[in-house]
């Protein structure tokens, strides 16, 4: 049986970094896409009211996202901005950085909505703070849908 | 073993001082033996960013929560935890963490659930040690194992169950320790916090809101004793032998106010509901109360 929804490679390949590993491990690799998310772009860093809250998560994270058209087909960009006093909240969305930034709208837009369900670290961050990593994807695909079908 | 109490003057006039230490002490004394160190937070990776040196980790969701029933840990998972840690029943266990010491009080209350006996605070918690430039680690300590006993929860007398609380009503002051839109039942979560599903918002009829933040000073230190007590004898109508139950969203902001309240001011009949609202909320028949009016408590409710 083929997987309806296929993971995005990227995103296959963190979920099975994260596999490979055990407890305290997995929270060190999370904590390294905590410390790898780059900061914003100057464009956004100076206009944070462009950028929109995800109040599903509980530290304070805001995300934009663009559709980059110069190439074909067209990708996606995506930023984040979370404090460092939120590592796990700013871990997620290096895990989204690191695994969407730059891939085609479509394949973005086709991300399993339950990839957070599907990342192994409900054991060592707990369920409840998942739903944070739901929501930033939630999130991104919506505002790309919107501005598909903005620029369509 | 004996580990001395903080004599800081700052600590001096709240009712149990030996609760309560500042930075200045645990930086000297972290490394006494018989002395544990803690760090418990909101963020379950901050620890891993950098702690205090020598301190390990506890989660409230991982560690302390039962992951199937909604209930605390028993206690031959506590003793397991306690073991892993190096904690044995007469150790002094120092708890601090981020968010003025929310999670690091909820940790405190747990454990006098299972009636560890010194258990303390630092005063100003996680951010007030790094205010002050003090040291930072990495290093995750590993401490040999210990045998502490399995001691059954003791919950009656600081926690209530929502059956207690709806027997009570109306006859015990009900503290409602959360943000105002949640207390009137404009917003049934913290602002900037997830929505955890509760079906009606507003608050439990009688019950006073203080929020929680007004006993934290800027610095996440708890406010000097006379300003807490103009706030909860003044403002919110307590006695100092009242039978006061807090609540909040999960009990967690409510640990804090239950410290306060407790340890403090020195009520000794103090009870955290930790239902809270995620119980209350979406209870069947239940009374609530919606608007800034703490509201009347109905007559003989059963639940």
């Amino acid at each position: 049986m083929t997987d309806p929804t296929p993971m995005p490679a990227a995103l296959r390949g963190i979920i099975d970094d994260f596999a490979a590993l055990a407890g305290q491990d997995k929270l060190q690799l999370l904590l390294e896409f905590a410390e790898n998310l780059p900061a914003l772009p100057e464009r956004y860093a100076d206009h944070p009211e462009l950028l929109e809250p995800v109040p599903e998560c509980q530290s304070p994270v805001f995300l934009i996202t663009e559709v980059d058209r110069s190439v074909t087909p067209a990708v996606a960009r995506l930023f984040f901005t979370a404090p460092p006093e939120a590592p796990t909240t700013r871990g997620f969305a290096g895990i989204l950085r690191e695994g969407l930034d730059g891939r085609p709208v479509d394949e973005v837009l086709a991300t399993p909505a339950d990839f957070a369900m599907q990342l192994p670290v409900a054991d060592v961050v707990s369920p409840l703070r998942l739903r944070g990593l739901s929501a930033m994807l939630a999130r991104v695909k919506r505002q790309l849908a919107e501005a598909t079908r903005a620029g369509a | 073993m004996s580990v001395p109490f903080d004599s800081d003057p700052s600590l001096a006039a709240y009712a149990h001082p030996e609760r309560l230490v500042t930075t200045a002490w645990l930086a000297e004394h972290k490394g006494d033996p018989g002395v544990v160190v803690l760090e418990s937070d909101e963020d379950v990776l901050l620890y891993d960013t950098g702690h205090i040196p020598g301190a390990l980790k506890i989660d409230w969701v991982l560690d302390l929560n039962d992951s199937v029933t909604r209930d605390y840990v028993d206690g031959a998972a506590f003793s397991a935890l306690m073991s892993a840690r190096g904690i044995s029943r007469d150790s002094t266990v120092v708890i601090y963490g981020d968010k003025s010491n929310w999670w690091a009080a909820y940790a405190l209350w747990v454990f006098r659930l299972f009636g560890h006996e010194d258990v303390r605070l630092v005063n100003g918690g996680r951010a007030k040690w790094i205010a002050e430039g003090r040291e930072l680690t990495k290093d995750v300590p590993r401490p040999a194992a210990t045998s502490y006993p399995v001691v059954q929860r003791e919950d009656a007398p600081i926690r209530a169950y929502q059956s207690t609380v709806l027997e009570t009503l109306g006859r015990h002051p009900l503290i409602d320790v959360r943000s105002v839109p949640e207390y009137t039942g404009e917003r049934t979560h913290m602002a900037e916090y997830p929505q955890e599903g509760v079906l009606r918002g507003g608050h439990i009829p009688s019950a006073v809101n203080v929020p929680w933040s007004k006993a934290a000073a800027e610095d996440g230190t708890f406010k000097p004793r006379a300003e807490l007590e103009a706030i909860y004898f003044g403002d919110a109508g307590l006695k100092a032998d009242s039978d006061v139950i807090t609540y909040c969203r999960i009990g967690e902001r409510s640990s804090h106010t239950w410290f306060v309240l407790t340890y403090l001011l020195g009520l000794d009949k103090v009870r955290n509901y930790d239902g809270s609202w995620t119980e209350w909320g979406n209870s069947v028949r239940v009374p609530v109360a919606q608007g800034p009016e703490a509201g009347t408590a109905p007559v003989a409710v059963s639940a």
